[in-house]
């Protein structure tokens, strides 16, 4: 006997996922999921971003790797409370261990929840964390055609930092190429490029990062007058 | 790399089915694994029956459907499948086209056998 089923092999995590999501937005957070292969400078750009914030901002962090709580300990120096999620061995963070690492934590009270996920190219675009964005870091260490090598998780990017673009003048990288490449596989990508050792290009970053702010937030006003 | 937590979930979400059908037992599981999905069917297929064989004797199958990443033009209507990555529609030469398949990750069907 056969039965059709038809459902998404991750339902549960979907589910989870899409509740997640509505918490969010009923609140007002905007909540970004940085994406990127071991290396490219997650920890550090949030590190930069965090000390960036114009004050009074109300962020919150959670940090995903597989051992070690190093990370946690980097991003809680600028005073936001900062959550490691310990994956002990999966490569990529999944809905269930955002909820979980976020009960306690009064989401409505928030203007941005960031979470750094799993240093891994592959495996985080297919779990929906129910955040608004998936941001993919490529750092100019890397090859340009990194793009083309993970097609699923660049395709699903709502932006593309090309980050440590202070060591340019050391390499052969070739960002137009790597920003082709970018677009080859999701048109109309934006793309941000920056260093988070000096700085450079990051008041870009931080508008861009507003505004996501500003929109989540007439979202929740818009929400709130029905 | 997480195929093998794919594979749980395809399993547990089978076996949900099957106790939908008291004595009854899963013989073959259906799924759609799109090229942009994110998951290698052969790494799938390998961790499904690993656990599969795990915890029964008689394992169910795995039939996997796979489906290539194939773009919609929506100037001239056509729909094609992607060339590497060159997204342009190849008839009109439209630059901008939508993707219609190829991000699939799906149960379609579990076949059970009454006992």
């Amino acid at each position: 006997m056969r039965v059709d089923v038809q459902q998404k092999v991750l339902s549960e995590n979907d589910r989870l996922a899409a509740s997640l999501r509505e918490t969010l937005s009923e609140s007002g957070v905007y909540c970004p999921n940085f994406i990127s292969s071991p290396g490219a400078g997650k920890t550090m750009l949030l590190e930069r971003t965090l000390e960036m914030l114009p004050r009074g901002t109300r962020a919150a962090v959670l940090t995903g790797d597989i051992q070690t709580d190093n990370d946690a300990q980097r991003l809680a120096r600028y005073g936001y409370p900062v959550r490691q999620i310990t994956t002990g061995g999966a490569c990529h963070l999944d809905a269930r261990m955002i909820e979980r690492a976020l009960e306690s934590w009064k989401i409505a009270e928030l203007d941005y929840l960031f979470i750094e996920n799993v240093g891994n190219l592959v495996c985080p675009a297919s779990y929906d964390l129910g955040e608004n964005d998936k941001i993919v870091i490529l750092s100019v260490t890397e090859g340009e055609d990194k793009p083309l090598k993970y097609p699923a998780t660049f395709s699903r990017a709502g932006l593309v930092i090309v980050n440590k673009i202070d060591l340019l003048p050391y390499l052969n990288f070739d960002v137009e190429l790597a920003k082709d490449n970018i677009r080859k596989i999701h048109p109309g990508a934006e793309i941000v490029e920056l260093s988070s050792t000096d700085k450079v290009g990051f008041s870009g970053w931080l508008t861009w990062l507003d505004n996501k702010r500003k929109l989540s937030r007439e979202r929740h006003a818009s929400f709130a007058s029905l | 790399m997480h195929e093998l937590g794919i594979a749980t979930s395809v399993l547990d979400a089978a076996r949900q089915e099957a106790a939908g059908h008291p004595g009854a037992r899963v013989v073959k599981v259906g799924v759609r694994i799109g090229e942009w999905s994110g998951v290698d069917p052969e790494s799938l297929r390998f961790c499904f029956d690993a656990i599969a064989h795990m915890d029964a004797i008689d394992a169910p199958a795995l039939e996997i459907e796979f489906m290539a990443r194939q773009n919609r033009c929506s100037s001239c209507g056509i729909t094609f499948a992607l060339d590497q990555f060159h997204i342009e529609c190849p008839r009109c030469g439209a630059e901008v086209t939508e993707p219609v398949s190829g991000n699939e990750l799906e149960l379609t069907f579990v076949e059970l056998e009454e006992a």
